[in-house]
């Protein structure tokens, strides 16, 4: 550069032009380098990269079996959802025969209990019935008589002469028709 | 430069965009020697130890439910082991600590070198260069061991035709032998344009105090030109260390699989 | 004086070497876009092809840098 040659206080006196050109401090910088990459390097491969392949590996890990419990979880729920289930479906059956059961049993105590009832029912229409077509009998005659001796006194009455026989036997005609 | 020559005595912008890139010793004002602490040794022991307090010190309680420290260093590790398994292959996991190794360099180098006053070491191509040129060898000679001399069929370009194909193999060939001049150029000369940028909007910057009508002006806007290019910078310094790392595993591939 | 005119001429070639960053930028852009258009039409294959999208715009970067390598060449190293 030609404004080297008047430069007196600046500093790029000392550096001709680009310092990125200056080649006497290549030596230095390319050592330097080395060093810095060789330590690097040997930190790296010895001491983080394999610490954190492991700590990533390890939690992967920790994933992979959290996921596993979890599915296992899962089935065991679903495995005692079904159990309670089938629980729930057998009581059901169970009370439904029961109550089946109760029902068959209390129908036939029932039967029985009308079975017996009806039959006493019947017994006293029965005797019922007896004791009324007795009272009508009785009744019947009682009217048969009063009507014979009705019809005799008056015949009587009338001046008639009437004998038992005949006057019974127009009163039983009378009364059937 | 032109201004600080003729302009050295009176008072005046300053314009010293590539000072920031002088290796200087950190002791004393002697030569740079071989094994001098520079700046350079500062700035890549800094690096080493950013490096070491967020893989190692970070991920130390080997929590499986991570802090965010070790959260960092983990997405960093899956990040780049799906680039080169990606990229690749699965068989350049071999190669993985010496990526993850060139990736976080390159990384933390970028982004300590951000820091007001610092010195950027990926800014110079002497550090650029020896990394592309680490790689290139890496590359050709397990390309070399893996396949013998069928790695030169990476460059004879079988589904060309065949008068084509030796026009084709000197291309493939020089642009073989061009990859870590550009590999190396792309990284240095990313981080000195943005940095060297960032240095000419700040010298704008104090224009207020030589001329107050300009100022009102200028140094406002070179103050919004700076956040704007630093920010465009934080995502540079990011995506050079990304892309330099893919296009190791891109041409680590050529030298596992040179077929495809 | 001559070498006011070598200056001169390394100043000048600064400036047009600059002009490649306008290149570069238009091919960084270009890659961009066509890289968006292409995920706008089938989103499910873009989150695969960042990589490449990155490299891309890495080559098409990496010129422009040469660009300025090459003004900063002649501004401080001629």
């Amino acid at each position: 550069m030609a404004s080297e040659t008047h430069d007196a206080a600046g500093q790029a006196a000392s550096t001709p032009g680009l310092p990125q050109l200056d080649f006497s401090t290549f030596g230095n910088q390319i050592f330097w380098l080395l060093v810095t990459l060789v330590v690097i390097y040997f930190v790296l491969s010895r001491i983080a990269l394999p610490r954190i392949a492991a700590v990533l590996a390890e939690r992967k890990g920790a994933i992979t079996n959290d996921l596993a419990a979890a599915e296992d979880l899962k089935a065991k729920a679903v495995e005692a959802e079904q159990a309670y289930l089938k629980a729930l479906a057998d009581a059901r059956a169970e009370a439904q025969t029961i109550v089946g059961q109760a029902k068959a049993e209390i129908k036939a105590e029932l039967d029985a209990a009308t079975a017996k009832a009806d039959a006493e029912i019947a017994a006293r229409a029965a005797e019922g019935e007896q004791k009324i077509a007795d009272i009508r009998a009785s009744a019947m005659d009682s009217v048969k008589e009063v009507a014979v001796a009705a019809a005799a006194e008056i015949v009587a009455v009338m001046g008639g002469k009437a004998d038992a026989k005949t006057v019974g036997a127009a009163v039983a005609d009378r009364m059937k028709g | 430069m032109a201004t600080e020559a003729h302009g050295a005595g009176e008072p005046g912008l300053v314009f010293h965009p590539m000072d920031q890139f002088m290796v200087k010793p950190l002791f004393g004002d002697g030569a740079v020697g071989v094994f001098t602490l520079t700046n350079v040794t500062l700035w890549m022991a800094l690096t080493v130890l950013a490096i070491i307090a967020l893989l190692v010190m970070g991920t130390s309680r080997r929590a499986t439910i991570p802090t965010r420290t070790q959260s960092v260093a983990e997405l960093l590790y899956d990040f780049v082991r799906k680039m080169v398994e990606d990229v690749a292959g699965k068989d350049a996991l071999v190669f993985f600590p010496y990526i993850m190794t060139l990736f976080l360099f390159i990384l933390f180098a970028n982004f300590l070198g951000l820091l007001p006053m610092a010195f950027t070491t990926t800014s110079h191509i002497a550090v650029t260069a020896v990394m592309a040129v680490m790689v290139f060898l890496t590359v050709t000679i397990v390309g070399f061991v893996k396949h013998g001399a069928g790695f030169l069929g990476l460059f004879w370009v079988s589904s060309a035709p065949l008068a084509l194909r030796p026009v084709l193999a000197l291309i493939e060939v020089i642009s073989y032998f061009v990859r870590p001049v550009s590999h190396s150029i792309r990284l240095a000369g990313n981080m000195m344009a943005g940095h060297a940028v960032v240095k000419v909007f700040a010298a704008f910057a104090p224009m207020i105090l030589i001329s107050t009508g300009i100022g009102i002006v200028v140094t406002p806007l070179s103050i919004l030109a700076i956040s704007t290019i630093y920010a465009l910078e934080v995502l540079v310094a990011f995506i050079q260390a990304y892309v330099f790392t893919i296009l190791t595993c891109v041409y680590l591939k050529d030298a596992l699989h040179p077929s495809h | 004086m001559e070498g006011d005119i070598v200056q001169m001429g390394a100043y000048i070639g600064a400036g047009l070497a600059c002009m490649g960053m306008g290149g570069a930028a238009m091919g960084v852009g270009n890659v961009a876009g066509n890289f968006l258009a292409g995920a706008l039409r089938n989103p499910s294959a873009a989150a695969g092809q960042t990589a490449t999208l990155f490299i891309g715009i890495a080559f098409a970067e990496a010129l422009g840098i040469f660009s300025f390598l090459v003004a900063l060449l002649l501004m401080f190293a001629v």
